[in-house]
């Protein structure tokens, strides 16, 4: 059983934290197929947050395929991440090493490089959601 | 049961010359923990007191799941109220406490109220002044939550209590929400204190309802843009700084920004509570730059 916790300066709703924690958790291996989330009332003791906000995590895990609810039981982990992700990586980073050189080559300082990749990132971030 | 929790419609009401709430107009739904923001003297015990039935309006009109407040013990029963800093009966004892609610309370949950009381530590003799504010609070909230309404309305519960007693409270509270499928209406003059806790925000300042909307819609729309001086900004404007060179606006818009010269700014609930109490005292554009 994994365990949530709630980051205030990181910018991201409770709601998109858990979902997060849970993701991760999956990437990592640290919850497997058949494995149980906690129940949303001990979630809820724990982080003295809204019932509402884990149950939309949860619904949007379940929408996701990754977790299934069973009705009084609970929440259960159907699917792993694990392999999938892990091996775009590599490639990716690639893509993104390559990417930044070419930022550097163009005379970008650190700085202008990072303001770049954040500015660029929230907007496609905003123009998808 | 009702789809909404409480909605007012050109609800206001006076003491002398002063409206403590004017012209408010507000549907709030039901099954949601509804967070009441707002600096003090905004009018926010004023609203509550309104919603339970202890004040009758001025102006306009407010319903409480669909029935007017106090109008029949049904009513009533509907509605829990843990009035401002927790109150309890001093010379009472807790056991005494569970007794008052027993027999007031049509619907009230014997074995529940003992399973808190009991969780909680408290003994039964003991006197109610001989608690600590935590303590008090907590039992108060028991009250509340054994009474068994659909709504539950608290009024800065937890204003008086330190960080830990703080955090235990609406640990409770949420477990309440999420046991018994409660609605709950609770203000406080702490935006961290509703931040994690509610999904519905109003934000009151000066007698009136500046904004009201899920908590998760308020956050994602609203940005703060600085870019050039006076250059146009998209949305609907909350509040602007200037500098000579430079503007600064919060404003409620949540499109695409695509114009580079802005730096795009994600904002806390708390920074866009705080632009909403600032636009308050806001004066003519020309005088706002001049004062800065």
């Amino acid at each position: 059983m994994i365990e949530f916790h709630l980051d205030g300066g990181s910018g991201l709703s409770p709601y998109q934290q858990i979902v997060r924690q849970v993701r991760h958790a999956l990437r990592l291996g640290l919850l497997n197929e058949g494995e149980q989330l906690p129940t949303v009332k001990d979630v809820v003791a724990a982080l003295a947050i809204n019932p509402n906000t884990v149950l939309k995590a949860y619904r949007e895990l379940e929408h996701e395929g990754l977790v299934a609810a069973r009705p009084g039981v609970g929440t259960f982990v159907t699917r792993t991440l694990a392999d999938t992700t892990l091996a775009a990586h590599g490639p990716l980073r690639a893509d993104l090493r390559r990417w930044l050189g070419k930022a550097r080559g163009a005379g970008l300082d650190e700085e202008s490089i990072e303001a770049l990749f954040q500015d660029t990132f929230r907007t496609e971030m905003r123009s998808v959601a | 049961m009702s789809t909404v929790a409480l909605r007012a419609d050109g609800l206001g009401k006076r003491y002398g010359k002063r409206f403590a709430l004017e012209d408010c107009t507000l549907e709030v739904p039901a099954g949601r923990v509804v967070g009441l923001v707002g600096p003090n003297g905004a009018g926010k015990s004023t609203l509550l007191n309104l919603a339970v039935g202890m004040l009758a309006p001025t102006t306009g009109t407010i319903s409480v799941l669909g029935g007017e407040p106090a109008s029949s013990p049904a009513q009533l029963a509907k509605v829990g109220y843990v009035a401002q800093d927790t109150p309890t009966y001093a010379h009472l004892t807790v056991g005494e406490h569970l007794e008052l609610g027993a027999r007031l309370n049509p619907a009230w949950d014997t074995e529940l109220a003992e399973r808190r009381v009991a969780r909680l530590g408290l003994s039964l003799d003991q006197k109610a002044r001989k608690l600590s504010g935590g303590q008090r609070a907590q039992l108060a909230l028991t009250l509340g939550v054994a009474k068994r309404p659909e709504l539950l309305i608290l009024d800065e519960p937890v204003a008086s209590l330190d960080p830990l007693a703080r955090r235990e409270f609406l640990q409770d509270l949420m477990e309440a929400v999420a046991e018994h499928e409660l609605s709950v209406i609770l203000s406080s003059h702490l935006v961290s204190d509703l931040e994690r806790t509610c999904d519905y925000l109003v934000v009151l300042v000066d007698s009136r309802v500046r904004l009201a909307g899920d908590l998760e819609d308020i956050v994602s729309s609203h940005v703060r843009l600085s870019g050039p001086r006076d250059a146009g900004h998209p949305g609907e404007l909350v509040t602007a700084r200037h500098t000579d060179v430079q503007s600064t606006y919060v404003v409620r818009y949540s499109g695409p920004i695509a114009d580079p010269s802005w730096t795009v700014g994600q904002l806390s609930l708390e920074d866009i509570v705080l632009a909403y109490m600032e636009r308050r005292t806001e004066p003519a554009p020309r005088a706002l730059e001049v004062a800065r």
